[in-house]
């Protein structure tokens, strides 16, 4: 049972302190991935196949070995065989075996004296490749007659008779279709595509690992996750987690990229190998080859809705494919795309296929943009068609409280009506729209995950607070987590210092992911915040000579319980901490669990654009993003997020994609290319938080990273429909594809 | 390849250093002089995190060679704050969260300085335009551009 706090007045959360790693982050003191050195240290570099799908028939390392400062080369050979086909298909990520599956697919390494050196070594191994044909888009690969990127990997869901290339297959939904759709006025069936894109995080994958010759180590990375880093990194090379010491560095950005392993276990075995520290500093271009993008996507979505606006049927068919490895990614499209809606009968049925692409990493609510905009944007055509207000549409079929959801549970207390509501008062809503400029809108949903978590916190005698907690902080976390100790403890947010821990500093906490931090990590402070109130209290029981029973916690001070208890003044957290070591010892709290009862999120977001005729070019003229935050601890990380998130989204919809030649190869490896949103192209982004508490935290708090990605594709596909009047049905919406698309229309007319 | 003397002001500092005819400048920061204040993003001059002031002109120190930069000026982000003392700019970026990961926050800090003292009163759309060099994939620029606007006034008004 979560205690009824929503309705307590908040000292701290709500406010906006300064982080406590702003200094360090606006000084170039923080320490990044690839900031660290050691003395000794060797420089670690990868080979990577040129070619998209080939069989790797023999590996020459003999002239880099013998290379005058080579100190060790690393193929496959290295690693640990695994079992199981979630650690193998990492591993095989990380280094190839038997056959390089796609443009960038490392296959070997080496550690060397200089950077200059290891460049030389690379070049003199020598790998036969016998290519095989490659197929890097999913509608392809689903083909019977495709080329098979891995055999035996379909699951038993998957129906005889498809391309090997199909792994997995999935339904979602309740109610019947066939007669939802017979009492609809209009029914509209479309068919959409998305783009892979990549997270884009600024600062490539960087390791500096160091294995002594009795099997202990030392990683330091940049990761959301340093268990996980630790888990991975064990298996793949044999040791047990004791022996592997991963230290999180500043992380600069990961969106769930940064959520698996690419370099680290490779810097690892080429340490064990030469005996001595070894860093590895991924390039931009291993980055966009190697590393996570999204799935690519093809959609088919069905919807009927009677004349005032209900809908009566939806069903979605998703085609998704995460690379060369199985992915299940498709199941969060699945279950995410009619999430916003109350339905009587839905379906969605989800495939995914292998290509010749990197193995997906997770990128900000993975699998769901790419569903809800193929949805959001059948709705807008079908608002558009009966001549109805797309909010008010929206509001009609909103899913509430007690809503049966589209994927299974029943919606507890949620935000989106407030959301849609917010919009529509929104002046930005009711504002006039110039000639030639497109409104469009989205609503945008996602889960969020809980997950295990572990919290420890020191109370020290001078009355001051540590913190230890383990997930990185990837945009404000250890302002909300300071601030939510010091809201429960009663003391000033100045008094405590929240840091992250290494693995063997505190137990297991999951990645950074799945907007879980905040959150989870929060409830957690919360918990080991009561923990240690429970001691405190106790040492001035003892002090006062009472039960421990007879005193609570007022305002970061242990008080008599009632006038039964005693008459005392009351003793603050500084002044217990001060006797700590004559009442029993060092006083600290602690709280290890699974949370649970992450609540969902719901956003709306608006925007604007004009869009050059000429040129095919989209301008944005405003945006606006509406998000329900349960509780808005710091309010203005809250908005950084839905801002960030929404840019991301803007160029998704608009600009990034991964273009592919016809020989398989990546053409567009570098931030010149694959050109995400800069300053310049964008207006200022409004938001407005909605604050409808989670029932499952103390607080009310629910994730809000990732929901802010879902809706931009869908609202600025909207808008550039309306604005140029031809539905669009491709992301991204790149000059020359609305450019075709205009063209393609007004030769019609 | 005969490595090359180079003599050079970092910050106001004389430092020395030798380097590869073929070095970055970004590398002789961050590997010679113990300067890791500037990032590598690109190394392609795409990114804008290695951002520095060389004679007082702004670029991206992946692109100059370190080679090029005997009896130059190079201000890095180390160099912003003085005495301790944050510059506004640093100062704003705090207050306003106008950073969340903090790896773009060096280079956009030297961008923007190197605007202000050009220009300490720049509309919304010049700074947008003269930081369109500096990608950041966190905030989507809105707190970057109200934390450098919230500093020029208060620079203005000093």
């Amino acid at each position: 049972m979560m205690d009824t706090g929503h309705k307590r007045i908040f000292k701290v959360v709500g406010t906006r302190p300064p982080r406590p790693d702003g200094i360090d982050k606006v000084t170039g003191r923080a320490q990044y991935g690839a900031d660290v050195s050691a003395p000794g240290m060797l420089t670690g570099r990868i080979l990577r196949s040129p070619h998209a799908h080939a069989e790797i028939v023999s590996i020459d390392t003999s002239a880099a070995e013998a290379l005058p400062g080579v100190k060790a080369v690393v193929t496959s050979k290295d690693f640990v065989f695994q079992d199981d086909d979630f650690f193998r298909d990492v591993q095989e990520n990380c280094m190839a075996t038997a056959k390089a599956l796609y443009d960038g697919h490392a296959v070997a390494a080496v550690a060397a004296v200089s950077p200059e050196v290891a460049k030389a070594a690379l070049k003199l191994i020598k790998v036969t490749y016998k290519q095989l044909p490659h197929v890097t888009d999913v509608d392809l690969a689903m083909r019977p007659d495709a080329p098979v990127v891995q055999d035996g990997r379909s699951l038993e869901t998957v129906p005889a008779g498809m391309s090997a290339n199909v792994t997995h297959h999935s339904e979602f939904g309740h109610g019947d279709l066939a007669s939802g759709f017979a009492k609809a006025d209009v029914i509209v069936e479309r068919s959409f595509t998305t783009a892979a894109t990549h997270q884009g995080y600024i600062e490539p994958h960087a390791c500096l690992a160091a294995m002594n010759a009795d099997g202990r180590a030392d990683l330091w990375c940049c990761t959301q996750g340093q268990y996980n880093v630790r888990t991975l990194c064990a298996a793949l090379l044999g040791l047990e987690a004791s022996q592997l010491r991963v230290t999180a560095s500043e992380i600069g950005g990961g969106f769930g990229g940064k959520t698996t392993v690419f370099i680290e276990p490779v810097a690892l075995a080429l340490s064990r190998k030469s005996g001595k520290p070894v860093k590895i500093v991924m390039t931009r271009d291993e980055v966009f080859k190697a590393t996570g993008p999204t799935v690519t996507s093809s959609i088919d979505v069905k919807i009927g809705m009677t004349r005032d606006g209900r809908i009566t049927a939806g069903e979605a068919h998703l085609r998704y494919s995460g690379g060369a490895f199985p992915s299940g990614t498709v199941d969060m499209g699945g279950q995410a795309a009619f999430a916003a809606y109350d339905l009587a009968a839905v379906r969605t049925f989800g495939w995914n296929a292998l290509t010749n692409r990197p193995k997906e990493a997770a990128y900000r609510a993975p699998g769901a943009p790419q569903a809800i905009y193929a949805v959001e944007s059948v709705i807008d055509e079908l608002c558009q068609n009966l001549n109805l207000d797309p909010l008010d549409t929206r509001l009609k079929n909103a899913a509430k409280k007690g809503t049966l959801s589209s994927y299974g549970p029943t919606f507890d207390d949620i935000g989106l009506i407030a959301t849609l509501e917010a919009a529509k008062k929104h002046p930005h809503y009711t504002a006039p729209l110039a000639a030639g400029v497109g409104r469009g809108l989205s609503a945008g949903f996602w889960f969020n995950f809980g997950g295990n978590t572990c919290v420890t916190m020191n109370i020290n005698t001078d009355g001051t607070v540590s913190v230890t907690e383990g997930n990185p902080d990837i945009g404000g976390s250890r302002a909300s987590i300071s601030m939510m100790a010091a809201e429960e403890l009663g003391v000033p947010y100045d008094k405590i210092r929240t840091i992250i821990a290494d693995t063997a500093s505190l137990g297991h906490n999951d990645v950074t992911d799945g907007s879980r931090v905040t959150f989870a990590v929060g409830l957690a402070t919360i918990k080991a915040a009561q923990d240690a109130i429970a001691k405190m209290c106790a040492r001035a029981a003892k002090l006062w000579g009472i039960d421990a029973e007879a005193v609570e916690w007022v305002d970061g001070a242990a008080v008599p319980a009632g006038p039964n208890a005693g008459k005392f003044p009351p003793m603050s957290l500084a002044e217990i901490a001060a006797v700590s070591f004559q009442t029993g010892g060092p006083i600290a709290g602690h709280h290890e669990f699974h949370a649970d009862g992450a609540g969902v999120s719901f956003g709306v977001h608006l925007c604007d654009v004009a869009v050059d005729r000429e040129t095919g070019a989209t301008k944005v003229l405003r945006y606006t993003v509406f998000q329900d935050a349960g509780r808005a601890v710091h309010p203005a990380y809250v908005e950084g997020q839905m801002q960030g998130g929404a840019v991301q989204g803007i160029g998704w919809a608009l600009n990034e994609e991964y273009i592919y030649g016809a020989d398989g190869r990546l053409q567009n490896a570098g931030f010149l290319d694959y050109r995400v949103p800069v300053a310049s192209d964008l207006p200022p982004i409004d938001t407005v938080i909605l604050e409808i508490p989670n029932p499952g935290h103390p607080y009310g708090v629910r994730g809000v990273g990732e929901t802010p990605i879902v809706p931009p594709l869908a609202a600025l596909s909207n808008a550039v429909s309306r604005a140029v009047g031809v539905r669009m049905q491709s992301l991204p919406m790149s000059p020359p594809r609305i450019l075709a698309a205009v063209m393609a229309h007004d030769a019609k007319v | 390849m005969k490595s090359i003397h180079i003599s050079t002001k970092v910050n106001g500092d004389a430092m020395e250093f030798v380097c590869a005819p073929d070095e970055s400048l970004l590398d002789v920061l961050r590997n010679r002089l113990g300067l890791t204040g500037a990032k590598e993003g690109c190394g392609t001059g795409d990114c804008g995190a290695c951002s520095v002031t060389l004679n007082g002109r702004l670029v991206c120190a992946c692109l100059v060679l370190g080679a090029e930069v005997d009896g130059a000026e190079i201000g890095t982000v180390e160099g912003i704050a003085t005495d301790g003392v944050l510059h506004p700019l640093q100062q704003a970026f705090i207050d306003h969260a106008a950073l969340q990961c903090g790896i773009c926050t060096p280079g956009i800090l030297v961008a923007a300085k190197s605007l202000l003292d050009r220009n300490p009163d720049p509309t919304d759309t010049e700074l947008r335009y003269w930081l369109a060099g500096n990608l950041c994939r966190c905030t989507g620029y809105d707190k970057i551009i109200a934390a450098v606007q919230d500093a020029a006034q208060k620079m203005r008004a000093a």
